[in-house]
């Protein structure tokens, strides 16, 4: 009898800590998958957030680090500079990425640094318990934002592909989503792509991925997944937003 | 054979730190430490080092962290706003067993305080700084030497007790220049199974990380660590005795503070007062032992210090209070000056040394 | 012996150069030195001031509270440091840039007009140079041993030329 499915290699046995329903398990086999394709895992560094994610560290088998919040493209900016050779990506949450973590996440963009980050977009504080995010949707209700995120008084959200690419120097960015399996096809591809950008020396790669929080939002796994379909997605609609060497071949 | 150059105290450490194999830098502009980076962006890309002005002292610090974790020498500076930012990123560093070098160029405070030279720094540096239980070992230069001198040694201790180390100098130290005798290059290379620069499929996965979510293996982390601090409190204490054998009373100074007591000693020693300085090198691990002896020999402590009064408690608890310990400070940017200490040194003399 | 040189005028004066000269001069002597300029906004048009001691012995303290030698490039400086220079000290004065006198009488004064004498050269902004000549004439502290050694090392390799110049402007001041 042949195997046709199995754990990643670039995974460890731990068990996830994650929610029933949660696509942290989905977005982190997307990970390692890249990782065995590329065949990069002896050299790969990963870097942990505070977050939902927080012990990643345990399920990668690669090396990694646990970052201080918000700190990851900082912490893998040191990490590249000093060992040029090594694979590092950064797996951030939209809290530690795109709130306490936004000037390093821009600066990092701004300086092409060569690394690869994944930033997981929920629209809400999943590890403690269900905070508006930088990323909540205007009118979503939060345990912070219990009325609804008011835009007048809490503001927009930031959608990060966007503003990201508004910058000259990062390389490739990218907005998938993991609710169904034509998504989560594309964001394997579009993952691996980012990866391979950095084995290429072309840059900054970040994919940002739509993804769910069944247990904060308050809905079950399969309606928080038609959430991203109905709500989630028009807002952060999907798409390349930054490809540089579409740029290269029209020199 | 290389011989003494004039240089400013940030440059020295800057060197110094090359020399001692440091090829990562990673700073944040802030008077008056900023000599520092400068001298690293010129040098670095000349010597396939890395030197790149952080977006921030945080960030900085965080790149200092990843640094640290791969397991190569790495450095970052800054002056008392910028340290108080990192503090974050420091106690992660010592919550992960990691060797780094922090420099604190210190300037006046609170908030964004001033640009001239100050001590008041000393409780950040010695007592934590950030959350948690943690120590930095703390050297303070006086010195264009002991900058040059202590940077190296930072690293060594740093790398010897996987901790991360401060040189905790002041913006005299890092503005004024004196003849300096730099360390020769040497050799580095420390054994560090546990950094991050791949597995290279030939072990398990190293983790740099200091999130424990069980609080007794939390406890223990907390207790080794505590067990290595011993072992630095019992073998890296540093100080200089200055004129301590005949010494009737004890100047107890570091850094600028101890240049400008020494002068006040020539000056009392020419009127026949026996007074001596006790020069703590590292402020943690604090000199404990030559205070706690000279306690039972002197008749008093004049503490010498660039800030409201802070080295002074340890001063009193090392001494067990036997002698009274009077201050003699300045704060803000100020300087004590020679005049002050005589007069501060006399006037505990006079009132029977209380 | 120690000797204490206070150096002060406005920043943009060569203050701190000149400190930096005889720093070098002291360290190809062979001596122990300290080398202390005031730093911050002060470098960009107010006062600046540079504390060099030279000594046969270790240096303590390179702040310098009362020095033996006060050398003044402006009124404010004079105004500031006239009292505290030690009794029987010396003071050099840019008496262009300074009208008054030195009140203190139990200290030796020299007055040399080195603005003057170096816009005359073409070179005013080795005004500072000049003073220095004068203070190697007339400082018994403070020779002319190794001053064009010390010269080669703070002239910018970029700018050969002044070498020249600035040894001319110490000759202005030293035959002056």
């Amino acid at each position: 009898m042949a195997i046709v499915f199995e754990k990643p290699k670039s995974l460890t046995s731990k068990e996830f800590h994650y929610c029933p329903g949660c696509p942290h398990g989905i977005i982190h086999r997307l990970v390692a998958e890249a990782i065995d394709t590329l065949g990069i895992e002896g050299k790969t560094i990963g870097i942990a957030p505070v977050g939902c994610a927080v012990m990643a560290y345990d399920y990668f088998t690669c090396d990694m680090v646990e970052a201080a919040h918000g700190r990851a493209p900082a912490v893998a900016t040191g990490i590249k500079r000093a060992r040029p050779e090594n694979i590092v990506f950064t797996y951030q949450g939209d809290g530690d990425l795109a709130s306490i973590g936004m000037c390093e996440t821009v600066h990092a963009a701004t300086r092409n640094e060569n690394i690869t980050i994944i930033f997981v977009n929920n629209a809400i504080y999943g590890m403690t318990g269900g905070q508006m995010a930088p990323t909540s949707l205007p009118g979503q209700v939060t345990q912070t934002s219990p009325y609804g995120r008011d835009v007048k008084i809490q503001g927009y959200p930031i959608k990060v592909a966007e503003l990201l690419s508004a910058l000259d120097a990062p390389y490739y960015i990218e907005r998938v989503a993991v609710n169904n399996v034509k998504n989560v096809k594309h964001a394997k591809q579009a993952i691996e792509k980012a990866f391979r950008n950095q084995i290429e020396g072309k840059g900054f790669s970040l994919i940002e991925v739509v993804s769910a929080c069944p247990t904060n939002w308050g809905m079950t796994p399969k309606k928080a997944l038609e959430w991203v379909d109905s709500d989630m997605i028009p807002y952060y609609p999907l798409g390349v937003f930054k490809d540089r060497s579409k740029e290269e071949e029209a020199k | 054979m290389s011989e003494k150059v004039l240089m400013k105290g940030n440059e020295a450490i800057a060197e110094s730190a090359i020399r001692s194999g440091c090829l990562c830098y990673f700073g944040y502009p802030i008077t008056p430490q900023t000599e520092l980076a400068a001298y690293m962006a010129k040098r670095m890309p000349k010597i396939g080092g890395v030197f790149l002005q952080a977006e921030s002292e945080i960030s900085a610090i965080n790149m200092v962290y990843g640094v640290a974790g791969a397991g190569k020498r790495v450095m970052t500076s800054s002056s008392s706003p910028g340290v108080s930012l990192k503090q974050e990123g420091i106690s992660y560093i010592a919550g992960a067993d990691l060797p780094a070098v922090i420099v604190n160029v210190q300037r006046g405070g609170p908030g964004l305080g001033g640009i001239q030279p100050s001590q008041s720094d000393y409780f950040q540096a010695t007592k934590g700084g950030g959350h948690g239980d943690y120590h930095l070992i703390v050297l303070t230069p006086s010195s264009v030497q002991e900058m040059a001198d202590l940077t190296s040694l930072a690293f060594d201790l740093a790398d010897k007790y996987r901790v991360p180390a401060m040189l905790l100098a002041d913006g005299t130290m890092g503005q004024m220049m004196e003849p300096v005798l730099l360390p020769e290059p040497h050799d580095v290379t420390v054994e560090k199974s546990w950094a991050v620069c791949g597995t290279q499929m030939k072990r398990e996965h190293n983790i740099i990380n200091s999130l424990y979510l069980s609080p007794e293996v939390l406890e223990k982390t907390n207790f080794e660590r505590y067990e290595r601090y011993k072992q630095i409190e019992e073998n890296e204490v540093r100080y200089e005795s200055y004129l301590m054998d005949d010494a009737e009373y004890c100047i107890v100074a570091f850094g600028i503070a101890a240049r400008v007591a020494k002068n006040a000693i020539t000056a009392m020693r020419k009127e026949g007062i026996k007074v001596g300085l006790i020069r703590p090198i590292t402020v943690w691990p604090f000199p404990v032992k030559p205070i706690r002896e000279a306690a039972d020999k002197v008749k008093g402590f004049v503490c010498v210090e660039l800030s409201m009064g802070q080295m002074i408690d340890d001063v009193k608890l090392a001494s067990e209070c036997k002698k009274p310990v009077v201050l003699c400070n300045r704060a803000g940017g100020m300087i004590p000056s020679v005049d002050q200490i005589i007069e501060t040194t006399k006037k505990m003399i006079e009132g029977g040394a209380r | 012996m120690t000797t204490q040189i206070l150096i002060a005028g406005f920043g943009g004066q060569g203050i701190l150069f000149t400190g930096k000269l005889l720093a070098y001069k002291a360290l190809l002597e062979g001596k122990e030195l300290s080398w202390l300029p005031s730093y911050g906004p002060e470098m960009r048009g107010g006062t600046a001031s540079c504390s060099v001691t030279i000594s046969d012995e270790p240096v303590g303290s390179p702040i310098i509270d009362h020095p033996d030698v006060l050398i003044v490039m402006n009124l404010p400086s004079l105004d500031k440091y006239e009292d505290t220079v030690k009794p029987g000290g010396i003071i050099f004065v840019d008496s262009t840039l300074i009208e008054r006198k030195v009140k203190r009488t139990d200290v030796q004064v020299f007055y040399i007009p080195s603005t003057k004498i170096a816009q005359d050269m073409g070179a005013g902004n080795l005004a500072n140079i000049v003073l220095l000549g004068k203070v190697l004439k007339d400082c018994p502290a403070i020779s002319r041993a190794y001053v064009e050694d010390a010269l080669k090392k703070v002239v910018s390799a970029k700018h050969p030329e002044m070498y020249d110049f600035n040894l001319k402007a110490i000759d202005a001041g030293y035959n002056y």
